[in-house]
């Protein structure tokens, strides 16, 4: 019991420490990093709820594909630190605001009668264990009851898809390309032709 | 004071370290094999001097890395530099945690586990994007970029074959994949998954023909050029180790695990770790084989396997299954 306790501390604390790095760290490609370690901790605390399957989602998704992108790209810009401190001032009643806003909603929820049942049943920290896997509970319900939704998920993110591509797909003049069919398909009697060379003359 | 927290503790570091010096071990012994076949297929003796037949020549080049001066470049970012091989090492060693190498014989039996080893080996990227960023230098950066894009591609369809095989044994428990095989191994209805899988494995441990992450013909040594002494040693050392766990990956998945080939009476009586074992030096010979046959891939090449064929053939054939499944009544439960 005070194993699993630990833990959740240690998950959380890292968890929200490293989000504060992530705002607060000079250098851009360590900001991502903090990113990716705040993902992984999410993820832990995942496993801590018996929610495996969206733990390891989690890190596949956003630490393994997402985050190694947002890195690749900002490891290649070149960033200019004294410009990018500049803005501070500018920038900060927006993020206070944004940051007063999002404390007055976590309060609410806090304080309405749903949330604050769980906080006073003092439910102690530990894996839900239930017969069948997460993974097909979440299948179960997600083909059945959300199966429309699920389907229209799918369209948005096909849109999206075939946009990039449409955005980013430029038909360039001069581009050499290999077509393989046409390499594999050569054999002697086209690539290689016999001349007979008189001596003295060339060709 | 209560014990008991304390004895399960203990029995949790005696199972990891049970697991972990073996692996070690064996990625000594798989760089010793890999010089051996080398010199094997390209008529050369190989080590040959250190102990009998050359065998400790492992140990003894991790000694001499080891004792060397490790040089840390003036111009790196020092903590992500000294980081960068740890997290390699690190995550090449974490995928063992799930594996099953005999009924039982498993650090812990989660139900993702297949999940979780499809993690840890998209995690290994950051290991080389990180020594190349932070080395601050031309030619680990340009290996770092193609070891990100590499990875990611060929992550996607091995993703795809993951699920062709969950298909078939509806369970994303490794044990439980396993006893799916005991009719007929995987490697045998899907065959051409087995192959793409293998041929995904190799690029996503930046093996030949895909080693472009380090390609020392244009790179100098790629992400890893600036590393010296024991951070090069876990270098290696981790990407031998994430080899050898990308061949249990392929042996779980399409070679029966600890199962033997046929249940009849010589072959059910060696013990499963032992087939296990046999299986993984098999697929490590292919990996061997395979960087002493084929040249290496031109970039393009390599991209245009990944997304143009690979990904296409593996989504036909998840689809594919799945409407075989379905029309015979096949699925699992």
């Amino acid at each position: 019991m005070i194993l699993y306790s630990l833990t959740f501390y240690l998950f959380s604390s890292v968890a929200v420490l490293s989000a504060l790095m992530v705002i607060s760290a000079k250098n851009p490609v360590h900001s991502v990093l903090f990113l990716i370690l705040s993902f992984v901790n999410a993820s832990g605390l995942f496993v801590l709820l018996g929610a495996e399957f969206l733990a390891m989602i989690l890190v596949v998704v956003y630490v393994g594909a997402v985050a190694v992108l947002f890195l690749f790209v900002v490891m290649m810009l070149d960033i200019n630190f004294v410009k990018l401190r500049e803005g501070f001032l500018q920038y900060l009643p927006f993020g206070a605001l944004l940051g007063i806003v999002l404390v007055i909603e976590l309060g609410i929820l806090f304080l309405t009668d749903r949330s604050s049942n769980i906080y006073n049943n003092q439910t102690p920290l530990q894996p839900i264990v239930s017969e069948v896997e997460n993974t097909k509970m979440i299948g179960q319900i997600l083909y059945t009851e959300y199966f429309y939704l699920f389907q229209i998920c799918g369209i948005i993110l096909l849109v999206a898809m075939i946009g990039s591509i449409t955005l980013t797909l430029r038909d360039k003049g001069g581009v050499k390309r290999q077509n393989i069919d046409s390499q594999n398909t050569v054999d002697a009697s086209i690539a290689i032709e016999k001349k007979k060379v008189k001596i003295g003359e060339g060709i | 004071m209560n014990y008991d927290i304390l004895i399960t503790g203990l029995i949790i570091v005696a199972q990891i370290l049970a697991v972990v010096v073996p692996v070690l071990i064996s990625v000594a012994f798989l760089v010793y094999a890999e010089r051996k076949v080398l010199a094997l297929i390209q008529l050369r003796r190989g080590p040959n001097i250190v102990g009998p037949f050359g065998i400790l020549q492992s140990f003894a080049d991790a000694l001499k890395l080891i004792t060397k001066e490790n040089i840390i470049p003036s111009g790196s970012n020092k903590i992500v530099f000294i980081l960068a091989p740890i997290i390699t090492m690190v995550l090449s060693l974490a995928g063992w945690a799930v594996i099953p190498f005999a009924p039982g014989w498993v650090v812990s039996d989660i139900n993702v586990g297949i999940m979780y080893l499809f993690a840890v080996s998209s995690l290994g990227v950051y290991g080389i994007i990180m020594a190349g960023w932070a080395s601050n230098s031309q030619y680990p950066f340009l290996g770092a970029l193609r070891s990100a894009a590499q990875m990611v591609s060929y992550e996607v369809s091995i993703g795809f074959v993951i699920i062709t095989v969950l298909l078939c044994v509806g369970s994303l428990n490794l044990t439980k994949i396993v006893l799916a095989q005991q009719t007929v191994w995987f490697a045998i209805p899907l065959l051409p998954m087995f192959i793409i899988f293998f041929i995904s494995a190799l690029a996503e441990t930046n093996r030949l023909p895909f080693d472009l992450p380090e390609d020392e013909s244009t790179l100098v040594a790629g992400f890893f050029t600036e590393y010296s002494s024991a951070s090069f040693v876990l270098f290696f050392l981790g990407e031998y180790a994430s080899m050898i766990l990308m061949s249990s990956m392929t042996v779980i998945l399409f070679l029966g695990g600890w199962l033997p080939p046929f249940d009849v009476y010589p072959l059910n009586v060696v013990p499963g770790v032992i087939w296990f074992t046999v299986k993984i030096i098999f697929i490590l010979f292919l990996f061997i084989w395979v960087r002493g046959t084929f040249p290496r891939y031109r970039y393009d090449q390599l991209m245009r396997l990944g997304w143009k064929v690979f990904l296409p053939f593996s989504l036909f054939w998840v689809v594919a299954t799945s409407g075989f499944l379905v029309y015979f009544e096949m699925l699992p439960n």
